[in-house]
Protein backbone atom coordinates (compact mmCIF):
# COMPACT_ATOMS: atom_id res chain seq x y z
CA UNK A 1 0.00 0.00 0.00
CA UNK A 2 2.43 2.81 1.17
CA UNK A 3 4.82 1.72 -2.04
CA UNK A 4 2.35 3.94 -4.03
CA UNK A 5 2.98 6.79 -1.74
CA UNK A 6 5.68 9.42 -3.34
CA UNK A 7 8.03 11.12 -1.64
CA UNK A 8 9.43 14.49 -2.09
CA UNK A 9 12.64 15.64 -3.07
CA UNK A 10 12.56 16.84 0.95
CA UNK A 11 11.94 13.58 2.45
CA UNK A 12 14.55 14.02 4.23
CA UNK A 13 14.20 17.47 5.85
CA UNK A 14 10.87 16.94 6.92
CA UNK A 15 12.03 14.06 8.93
CA UNK A 16 15.07 16.28 10.33
CA UNK A 17 12.34 18.80 11.27
CA UNK A 18 10.22 15.80 13.27
CA UNK A 19 7.40 16.74 10.91
CA UNK A 20 3.88 14.96 11.50
CA UNK A 21 3.57 13.39 7.28
CA UNK A 22 0.03 12.34 5.59
CA UNK A 23 -1.13 10.79 2.45
CA UNK A 24 -1.88 14.04 0.40
CA UNK A 25 -2.65 13.25 -3.67
CA UNK A 26 -0.38 9.91 -3.65
CA UNK A 27 2.68 12.48 -1.73
CA UNK A 28 3.57 11.64 1.46
CA UNK A 29 3.53 15.77 2.58
CA UNK A 30 4.46 17.35 5.99
CA UNK A 31 1.50 18.10 7.40
CA UNK A 32 2.34 20.38 9.85
CA UNK A 33 6.17 20.89 12.00
CA UNK A 34 5.70 22.67 15.53
CA UNK A 35 2.42 23.37 15.36
CA UNK A 36 -0.35 24.87 12.89
CA UNK A 37 -1.30 28.29 14.94
CA UNK A 38 2.76 29.44 14.89
CA UNK A 39 3.35 28.09 11.08
CA UNK A 40 -0.07 30.20 9.83
CA UNK A 41 1.24 33.24 12.31
CA UNK A 42 4.82 32.56 10.62
CA UNK A 43 3.52 33.77 7.52
CA UNK A 44 1.48 36.99 8.29
CA UNK A 45 4.20 37.92 10.34
CA UNK A 46 7.00 37.07 8.92
CA UNK A 47 7.77 34.19 6.88
CA UNK A 48 7.87 30.19 6.38
CA UNK A 49 8.41 27.65 4.24
CA UNK A 50 6.51 25.63 2.03
CA UNK A 51 7.37 21.96 0.47
CA UNK A 52 5.18 21.98 -2.58
CA UNK A 53 7.09 19.38 -4.57
CA UNK A 54 3.71 17.20 -5.28
CA UNK A 55 2.25 20.20 -7.42
CA UNK A 56 2.07 19.19 -10.79
CA UNK A 57 4.92 20.81 -13.93
CA UNK A 58 3.40 20.31 -17.17
CA UNK A 59 5.30 22.56 -19.94
CA UNK A 60 3.86 22.95 -23.02
CA UNK A 61 6.45 24.04 -25.71
CA UNK A 62 7.09 24.69 -29.36
CA UNK A 63 5.56 27.45 -31.81
CA UNK A 64 1.95 26.68 -31.34
CA UNK A 65 2.05 26.32 -27.50
CA UNK A 66 0.16 29.62 -27.10
CA UNK A 67 -2.54 29.02 -29.64
CA UNK A 68 -2.79 25.54 -27.92
CA UNK A 69 -2.92 26.72 -24.98
CA UNK A 70 -5.81 29.43 -25.70
CA UNK A 71 -7.99 26.77 -27.17
CA UNK A 72 -6.61 24.20 -23.72
CA UNK A 73 -7.78 26.74 -20.72
CA UNK A 74 -10.17 29.48 -20.21
CA UNK A 75 -7.74 32.67 -20.17
CA UNK A 76 -5.53 34.05 -23.03
CA UNK A 77 -1.89 32.66 -22.17
CA UNK A 78 -0.74 33.71 -25.18
CA UNK A 79 -1.09 36.86 -24.44
CA UNK A 80 1.29 36.59 -21.46
CA UNK A 81 4.61 38.51 -22.35
CA UNK A 82 7.66 36.18 -21.45
CA UNK A 83 8.06 36.06 -17.39
CA UNK A 84 3.86 36.27 -16.94
CA UNK A 85 2.01 34.68 -15.21
CA UNK A 86 -1.87 34.06 -14.85
CA UNK A 87 -4.14 32.33 -12.63
CA UNK A 88 -6.73 29.85 -15.16
CA UNK A 89 -8.78 27.17 -15.16
CA UNK A 90 -8.79 23.78 -17.38
CA UNK A 91 -13.03 23.10 -17.95
CA UNK A 92 -14.50 20.56 -19.16
CA UNK A 93 -16.92 21.06 -22.68
CA UNK A 94 -19.62 21.48 -20.04
CA UNK A 95 -18.10 24.12 -18.19
CA UNK A 96 -17.49 22.06 -15.47
CA UNK A 97 -13.97 22.75 -13.67
CA UNK A 98 -11.18 19.79 -14.29
CA UNK A 99 -8.36 22.05 -12.36
CA UNK A 100 -7.35 25.20 -11.71
CA UNK A 101 -3.78 26.28 -12.96
CA UNK A 102 -0.99 28.66 -12.90
CA UNK A 103 0.46 29.06 -16.16
CA UNK A 104 4.52 30.87 -16.66
CA UNK A 105 5.18 31.82 -20.01
CA UNK A 106 8.76 30.81 -19.02
CA UNK A 107 9.97 31.70 -22.83
CA UNK A 108 8.19 32.64 -25.86
CA UNK A 109 7.66 29.13 -26.84
CA UNK A 110 7.89 27.36 -23.58
CA UNK A 111 4.57 28.03 -20.81
CA UNK A 112 4.82 25.68 -17.63
CA UNK A 113 1.38 25.06 -16.41
CA UNK A 114 1.23 24.72 -12.59
CA UNK A 115 -1.73 21.85 -11.44
CA UNK A 116 -2.57 20.44 -8.20
CA UNK A 117 -1.56 17.04 -6.91
CA UNK A 118 -4.61 15.11 -7.56
CA UNK A 119 -5.52 17.10 -11.26
CA UNK A 120 -2.07 16.71 -12.61
CA UNK A 121 -3.25 13.26 -14.24
CA UNK A 122 -6.05 14.94 -15.68
CA UNK A 123 -4.34 17.96 -17.05
CA UNK A 124 -1.97 15.82 -18.62
CA UNK A 125 -4.32 13.97 -20.49
CA UNK A 126 -6.77 16.83 -21.51
CA UNK A 127 -3.78 19.29 -22.55
CA UNK A 128 -2.37 16.25 -24.63
CA UNK A 129 -5.59 15.72 -26.51
CA UNK A 130 -6.43 19.02 -26.77
CA UNK A 131 -3.08 20.81 -28.17
CA UNK A 132 -2.11 20.38 -31.75
CA UNK A 133 0.96 19.24 -33.29
CA UNK A 134 3.02 21.96 -33.05
CA UNK A 135 3.09 22.11 -29.77
CA UNK A 136 4.58 19.55 -27.30
CA UNK A 137 2.96 18.43 -24.04
CA UNK A 138 5.88 17.03 -21.06
CA UNK A 139 5.31 15.81 -17.50
CA UNK A 140 8.27 17.25 -15.46
CA UNK A 141 6.46 16.71 -12.43
CA UNK A 142 8.71 13.96 -11.18
CA UNK A 143 11.78 15.79 -12.24
CA UNK A 144 10.86 19.59 -10.32
CA UNK A 145 10.62 19.88 -6.99
CA UNK A 146 9.08 23.35 -5.67
CA UNK A 147 10.06 25.65 -2.31
CA UNK A 148 7.48 28.24 -1.76
CA UNK A 149 8.46 31.12 0.45
CA UNK A 150 6.06 32.82 2.13
CA UNK A 151 5.44 36.23 4.23
CA UNK A 152 6.56 39.67 4.48
CA UNK A 153 10.20 38.90 4.92
CA UNK A 154 10.02 36.30 2.31
CA UNK A 155 11.02 38.68 -0.38
CA UNK A 156 14.64 40.08 1.51
CA UNK A 157 15.36 36.66 2.59
CA UNK A 158 15.46 35.58 -1.15
CA UNK A 159 17.33 38.66 -1.96
CA UNK A 160 19.87 37.63 -0.08
CA UNK A 161 20.80 34.18 -2.12
CA UNK A 162 19.67 35.14 -5.78
CA UNK A 163 20.79 37.04 -8.69
CA UNK A 164 16.83 37.53 -10.04
CA UNK A 165 15.65 40.97 -8.88
CA UNK A 166 12.87 39.86 -6.30
CA UNK A 167 12.68 43.24 -5.02
CA UNK A 168 11.51 44.85 -8.18
CA UNK A 169 9.75 41.79 -9.45
CA UNK A 170 5.81 42.29 -10.05
CA UNK A 171 3.52 39.77 -8.38
CA UNK A 172 2.49 37.03 -10.75
CA UNK A 173 5.70 37.06 -12.63
CA UNK A 174 8.69 35.34 -12.77
CA UNK A 175 12.48 34.95 -14.20
CA UNK A 176 15.10 31.98 -14.34
CA UNK A 177 18.42 32.74 -12.11
CA UNK A 178 20.19 30.96 -9.56
CA UNK A 179 19.26 30.70 -5.79
CA UNK A 180 21.79 29.46 -4.03
CA UNK A 181 23.73 28.64 -6.91
CA UNK A 182 21.25 26.38 -7.97
CA UNK A 183 19.74 27.07 -11.48
CA UNK A 184 15.41 27.72 -10.56
CA UNK A 185 12.75 29.19 -11.82
CA UNK A 186 11.65 32.09 -9.76
CA UNK A 187 8.25 33.24 -9.49
CA UNK A 188 6.36 36.28 -7.18
CA UNK A 189 3.20 33.67 -6.73
CA UNK A 190 1.45 31.83 -4.05
CA UNK A 191 -1.62 31.13 -1.89
CA UNK A 192 -1.58 32.34 1.46
CA UNK A 193 -2.82 35.40 0.59
CA UNK A 194 0.97 37.15 1.41
CA UNK A 195 3.72 38.19 -0.82
CA UNK A 196 5.75 35.20 -1.33
CA UNK A 197 8.21 33.60 -3.86
CA UNK A 198 7.93 30.28 -5.55
CA UNK A 199 11.10 28.32 -6.57
CA UNK A 200 10.77 25.96 -8.97
CA UNK A 201 14.02 23.49 -9.41
CA UNK A 202 15.62 20.10 -10.26
CA UNK A 203 14.78 17.38 -7.60
CA UNK A 204 18.50 17.54 -6.26
CA UNK A 205 18.73 21.40 -5.90
CA UNK A 206 15.66 21.29 -3.52
CA UNK A 207 17.72 20.34 -0.60
CA UNK A 208 20.74 22.95 -0.86
CA UNK A 209 18.22 25.80 -1.98
CA UNK A 210 15.93 24.77 1.27
CA UNK A 211 18.96 24.59 3.42
CA UNK A 212 20.22 27.79 2.15
CA UNK A 213 16.80 29.98 2.88
CA UNK A 214 16.21 27.79 5.90
CA UNK A 215 18.39 30.33 8.88
CA UNK A 216 18.03 32.73 11.44
CA UNK A 217 15.12 30.89 12.61
CA UNK A 218 12.97 30.41 9.44
CA UNK A 219 10.26 27.65 10.43
CA UNK A 220 8.99 25.53 7.59
CA UNK A 221 4.92 25.29 7.45
CA UNK A 222 2.51 22.20 6.28
CA UNK A 223 -0.39 21.73 4.51
CA UNK A 224 -2.92 22.42 7.00
CA UNK A 225 -1.16 25.93 7.87
CA UNK A 226 -1.53 26.14 3.94
CA UNK A 227 -4.98 25.26 4.53
CA UNK A 228 -5.81 28.06 6.96
CA UNK A 229 -3.93 30.85 5.22
CA UNK A 230 -5.91 30.33 1.53
CA UNK A 231 -8.83 29.93 3.48
CA UNK A 232 -8.70 33.19 5.54
CA UNK A 233 -6.99 35.10 1.67
CA UNK A 234 -10.69 33.58 0.24
CA UNK A 235 -9.29 31.38 -2.15
CA UNK A 236 -10.45 28.23 -3.95
CA UNK A 237 -9.08 24.78 -3.39
CA UNK A 238 -10.07 21.99 -6.24
CA UNK A 239 -12.34 19.50 -4.34
CA UNK A 240 -13.86 22.02 -2.00
CA UNK A 241 -14.74 25.23 -3.66
CA UNK A 242 -14.15 24.62 -7.32
CA UNK A 243 -15.23 21.05 -8.85
CA UNK A 244 -16.32 19.06 -12.24
CA UNK A 245 -20.29 20.17 -11.08
CA UNK A 246 -19.37 23.84 -10.83
CA UNK A 247 -18.15 26.58 -13.14
CA UNK A 248 -15.69 29.45 -12.58
CA UNK A 249 -18.95 31.64 -12.42
CA UNK A 250 -20.33 29.81 -9.09
CA UNK A 251 -17.13 30.27 -7.11
CA UNK A 252 -17.25 33.70 -8.32
CA UNK A 253 -13.92 33.55 -11.15
CA UNK A 254 -16.01 34.40 -13.75
CA UNK A 255 -13.20 37.12 -14.61
CA UNK A 256 -10.78 34.21 -16.12
CA UNK A 257 -12.94 33.12 -18.61
CA UNK A 258 -11.87 35.10 -21.46
CA UNK A 259 -14.73 35.01 -23.77
CA UNK A 260 -13.51 37.87 -25.42
CA UNK A 261 -10.24 35.91 -27.07
CA UNK A 262 -10.91 35.30 -30.48
CA UNK A 263 -11.51 31.53 -31.73
CA UNK A 264 -12.84 28.30 -29.94
CA UNK A 265 -12.10 26.85 -26.38
CA UNK A 266 -13.29 24.14 -24.72
CA UNK A 267 -16.20 24.69 -22.73
CA UNK A 268 -16.86 27.92 -24.29
CA UNK A 269 -20.10 27.45 -25.28
CA UNK A 270 -21.01 25.95 -22.05
CA UNK A 271 -19.42 29.15 -20.47
CA UNK A 272 -20.81 31.86 -22.46
CA UNK A 273 -24.07 30.51 -21.49
CA UNK A 274 -23.60 30.22 -17.99
CA UNK A 275 -22.29 33.73 -18.19
CA UNK A 276 -25.33 34.85 -19.49
CA UNK A 277 -27.87 32.88 -16.79
CA UNK A 278 -25.87 34.21 -14.54
CA UNK A 279 -24.57 31.35 -11.49
CA UNK A 280 -26.46 28.60 -10.40
CA UNK A 281 -24.84 28.42 -6.51
CA UNK A 282 -22.67 31.70 -5.06
CA UNK A 283 -19.82 31.34 -3.27
CA UNK A 284 -19.88 33.30 0.06
CA UNK A 285 -18.08 33.87 3.34
CA UNK A 286 -19.04 33.18 6.98
CA UNK A 287 -17.73 34.15 10.23
CA UNK A 288 -18.90 32.04 13.19
CA UNK A 289 -19.98 33.79 16.56
CA UNK A 290 -19.74 30.51 18.36
CA UNK A 291 -15.96 28.79 18.63
CA UNK A 292 -16.89 25.21 17.08
CA UNK A 293 -15.34 24.93 14.05
CA UNK A 294 -17.23 24.32 10.65
CA UNK A 295 -15.64 21.93 8.30
CA UNK A 296 -16.34 20.98 4.67
CA UNK A 297 -19.82 19.59 4.14
CA UNK A 298 -21.89 20.96 7.02
CA UNK A 299 -25.27 22.28 6.20
CA UNK A 300 -25.86 25.81 6.09
CA UNK A 301 -29.62 27.15 6.63
CA UNK A 302 -31.44 30.43 7.03
CA UNK A 303 -34.30 31.70 8.49
CA UNK A 304 -35.28 33.78 11.16
CA UNK A 305 -34.81 31.78 13.98
CA UNK A 306 -32.54 28.27 13.76
CA UNK A 307 -35.38 26.10 14.44
CA UNK A 308 -37.43 27.74 11.58
CA UNK A 309 -34.00 28.03 9.20
CA UNK A 310 -34.18 25.32 6.33
CA UNK A 311 -30.76 24.42 4.16
CA UNK A 312 -29.88 26.84 1.61
CA UNK A 313 -26.04 25.65 1.15
CA UNK A 314 -23.27 23.92 2.34
CA UNK A 315 -19.61 24.24 3.90
CA UNK A 316 -16.69 24.31 1.26
CA UNK A 317 -14.32 25.00 3.37
CA UNK A 318 -13.84 25.83 7.15
CA UNK A 319 -11.11 26.14 9.71
CA UNK A 320 -10.23 28.36 12.73
CA UNK A 321 -8.66 31.82 11.69
CA UNK A 322 -5.58 32.63 13.80
CA UNK A 323 -5.92 35.81 12.09
CA UNK A 324 -9.85 36.80 13.06
CA UNK A 325 -9.42 34.58 16.01
CA UNK A 326 -13.17 33.33 15.25
CA UNK A 327 -13.76 30.29 13.22
CA UNK A 328 -14.58 30.69 9.15
CA UNK A 329 -15.87 29.37 6.39
CA UNK A 330 -16.26 29.56 2.59
CA UNK A 331 -20.11 28.03 1.66
CA UNK A 332 -22.03 27.65 -1.51
CA UNK A 333 -25.03 29.08 -1.03
CA UNK A 334 -28.38 29.35 -3.32
CA UNK A 335 -28.36 32.68 -5.31
CA UNK A 336 -31.80 33.41 -3.59
CA UNK A 337 -30.55 32.24 -0.24
CA UNK A 338 -30.79 36.20 0.82
CA UNK A 339 -28.83 37.90 3.31
CA UNK A 340 -29.95 35.20 5.97
CA UNK A 341 -29.64 35.24 9.11
CA UNK A 342 -27.46 32.38 8.66
CA UNK A 343 -26.47 29.03 10.55
CA UNK A 344 -24.18 26.90 9.89
CA UNK A 345 -25.40 23.34 11.30
CA UNK A 346 -21.69 22.40 13.43
CA UNK A 347 -22.89 18.72 14.26
CA UNK A 348 -26.32 19.16 15.15
CA UNK A 349 -26.20 22.26 16.33
CA UNK A 350 -26.82 25.76 14.54
CA UNK A 351 -24.14 28.37 14.72
CA UNK A 352 -25.08 31.74 14.08
CA UNK A 353 -22.35 32.81 11.12
CA UNK A 354 -22.28 36.42 9.40
CA UNK A 355 -22.07 36.81 5.80
CA UNK A 356 -18.14 38.30 5.57
CA UNK A 357 -16.55 40.18 2.25
CA UNK A 358 -14.34 37.85 0.95
CA UNK A 359 -11.35 37.78 1.59
CA UNK A 360 -11.50 37.65 5.20
CA UNK A 361 -8.04 38.97 5.32
CA UNK A 362 -6.18 41.29 3.03
CA UNK A 363 -2.42 41.51 3.55
CA UNK A 364 -0.81 44.27 5.28
CA UNK A 365 0.76 46.58 2.07
CA UNK A 366 4.04 47.10 2.93
CA UNK B 1 5.75 10.45 23.72
CA UNK B 2 5.90 11.32 27.63
CA UNK B 3 3.28 8.74 29.49
CA UNK B 4 3.71 9.53 32.98
CA UNK B 5 3.68 6.33 35.32
CA UNK B 6 1.82 7.97 38.55
CA UNK B 7 -1.36 8.15 36.06
CA UNK B 8 -4.51 5.98 34.50
CA UNK B 9 -5.22 6.08 31.15
CA UNK B 10 -8.25 4.70 28.46
CA UNK B 11 -8.14 4.07 24.69
CA UNK B 12 -9.23 7.25 23.94
CA UNK B 13 -6.03 8.41 24.96
CA UNK B 14 -7.66 10.51 28.12
CA UNK B 15 -5.60 10.23 31.54
CA UNK B 16 -7.31 10.26 34.64
CA UNK B 17 -6.10 11.05 37.66
CA UNK B 18 -7.72 9.84 41.18
CA UNK B 19 -6.80 11.17 44.17
CA UNK B 20 -9.20 10.60 47.17
CA UNK B 21 -12.91 10.77 45.44
CA UNK B 22 -12.09 13.33 42.86
CA UNK B 23 -10.64 12.26 39.23
CA UNK B 24 -8.43 14.38 37.22
CA UNK B 25 -9.25 14.13 33.39
CA UNK B 26 -7.17 15.45 30.03
CA UNK B 27 -5.98 14.04 27.11
CA UNK B 28 -2.44 12.76 26.47
CA UNK B 29 0.51 13.71 24.88
CA UNK B 30 -0.56 11.38 22.14
CA UNK B 31 -3.57 12.67 21.77
CA UNK B 32 -2.25 16.33 21.75
CA UNK B 33 0.54 15.40 19.01
CA UNK B 34 -1.53 13.84 17.26
CA UNK B 35 -4.82 15.98 16.85
CA UNK B 36 -2.03 19.10 16.72
CA UNK B 37 -2.92 22.43 17.74
CA UNK B 38 -5.60 22.57 19.65
CA UNK B 39 -8.32 25.41 19.00
CA UNK B 40 -11.21 25.10 20.73
CA UNK B 41 -12.39 22.52 23.69
CA UNK B 42 -16.51 21.95 25.22
CA UNK B 43 -16.40 21.09 28.02
CA UNK B 44 -19.38 19.14 30.85
CA UNK B 45 -20.91 21.97 32.61
CA UNK B 46 -20.22 21.68 36.69
CA UNK B 47 -22.50 19.52 38.39
CA UNK B 48 -23.56 17.78 35.39
CA UNK B 49 -23.78 13.79 36.18
CA UNK B 50 -21.27 11.74 33.58
CA UNK B 51 -20.16 8.82 32.75
CA UNK B 52 -18.01 6.06 31.42
CA UNK B 53 -18.63 5.97 27.28
CA UNK B 54 -20.61 9.10 26.98
CA UNK B 55 -19.62 11.87 25.17
CA UNK B 56 -19.17 14.95 27.68
CA UNK B 57 -17.50 17.49 25.42
CA UNK B 58 -15.28 17.98 22.13
CA UNK B 59 -11.94 18.69 21.32
CA UNK B 60 -10.99 21.02 18.21
CA UNK B 61 -7.92 20.79 16.47
CA UNK B 62 -7.39 22.22 12.85
CA UNK B 63 -8.18 19.30 11.00
CA UNK B 64 -10.07 17.17 13.40
CA UNK B 65 -12.60 17.07 15.80
CA UNK B 66 -12.82 14.52 18.43
CA UNK B 67 -15.42 14.05 21.61
CA UNK B 68 -14.35 13.63 24.51
CA UNK B 69 -15.25 11.30 27.03
CA UNK B 70 -15.49 10.99 30.96
CA UNK B 71 -13.73 7.78 31.94
CA UNK B 72 -15.07 7.45 35.53
CA UNK B 73 -18.90 7.57 36.59
CA UNK B 74 -19.39 10.61 38.84
CA UNK B 75 -20.35 14.42 39.24
CA UNK B 76 -18.46 17.25 37.13
CA UNK B 77 -17.32 19.89 40.11
CA UNK B 78 -14.71 21.75 38.41
CA UNK B 79 -13.14 22.66 34.43
CA UNK B 80 -10.41 24.10 33.57
CA UNK B 81 -11.70 27.96 32.29
CA UNK B 82 -8.00 28.83 31.54
CA UNK B 83 -8.41 26.48 28.06
CA UNK B 84 -11.43 29.00 26.96
CA UNK B 85 -8.17 31.75 26.38
CA UNK B 86 -5.97 29.19 25.88
CA UNK B 87 -6.84 25.78 24.45
CA UNK B 88 -2.76 25.32 23.15
CA UNK B 89 -2.00 24.89 27.10
CA UNK B 90 -3.32 21.20 26.02
CA UNK B 91 -0.80 20.78 23.71
CA UNK B 92 2.17 22.43 25.77
CA UNK B 93 1.21 20.76 29.24
CA UNK B 94 -1.47 17.90 28.30
CA UNK B 95 -0.85 16.39 32.21
CA UNK B 96 -0.56 20.09 34.03
CA UNK B 97 -2.12 23.41 32.52
CA UNK B 98 -4.09 21.65 30.36
CA UNK B 99 -6.05 19.56 32.54
CA UNK B 100 -10.17 19.22 31.38
CA UNK B 101 -12.08 18.44 34.16
CA UNK B 102 -12.67 17.30 37.83
CA UNK B 103 -15.27 14.40 38.74
CA UNK B 104 -16.63 13.93 42.01
CA UNK B 105 -16.66 9.81 41.78
CA UNK B 106 -19.47 7.86 42.30
CA UNK B 107 -19.53 5.57 44.95
CA UNK B 108 -17.12 2.39 43.78
CA UNK B 109 -16.52 4.11 40.40
CA UNK B 110 -12.80 4.36 40.74
CA UNK B 111 -12.41 0.29 41.16
CA UNK B 112 -15.35 -0.06 38.87
CA UNK B 113 -13.47 1.22 35.40
CA UNK B 114 -11.28 -0.69 33.22
CA UNK B 115 -8.08 1.77 33.07
CA UNK B 116 -4.72 1.34 31.83
CA UNK B 117 -1.72 1.33 33.35
CA UNK B 118 1.12 3.72 32.14
CA UNK B 119 2.63 0.46 31.02
CA UNK B 120 -0.39 -0.80 29.31
CA UNK B 121 -1.47 2.87 27.59
CA UNK B 122 2.45 2.81 26.57
CA UNK B 123 1.84 -0.43 24.73
CA UNK B 124 -1.18 0.34 23.38
CA UNK B 125 0.15 4.27 21.46
CA UNK B 126 3.39 1.82 20.10
CA UNK B 127 1.13 -1.13 18.34
CA UNK B 128 -0.85 2.21 16.98
CA UNK B 129 1.80 4.25 15.81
Amino acid sequence: MTSTVRDTPLRGVHERLGATMTDFAGWLMPLRYEGETAEHQAVRNSAALFDLSHMGEIAVTGPGAGAALDYAVVGWPSKLAVGGARYTMLCAPDGGILDDLIIYRQADERFLVVANAANTAVVLAELVDRCSADAVVTDETLDTGLISIQGPDAVGRLAALTDVPVDGMRYYSGAYGSVAGRPAWVARTGYTGEDGFEIFCANEDCEPIWDALAVDGLPAAGLAARDTLRLEAGMPLYGNELGPDLTPYEAGLGRVVRLDKPGDFVGRAALAARSAAGPQRVLIGLEVQSRRVPRHGYPVVAGPTPAEATQVGVVTSGGPSPSLGQPIAMAYVTPDAGDGPFYIDVRGRAEAASVTALPFYNRKKA
Amino acid sequence: MSVPAELRYTAEHEWVSIAGETATIGITDFAATSLGDVVYVSLPAVGATVGADDPCGEVESYKSVSELYCPVDGEVTEVNEELNDDPALINAEPYGLGWMFRVRLAPGAAEATGLLTAAEYEELITSAG
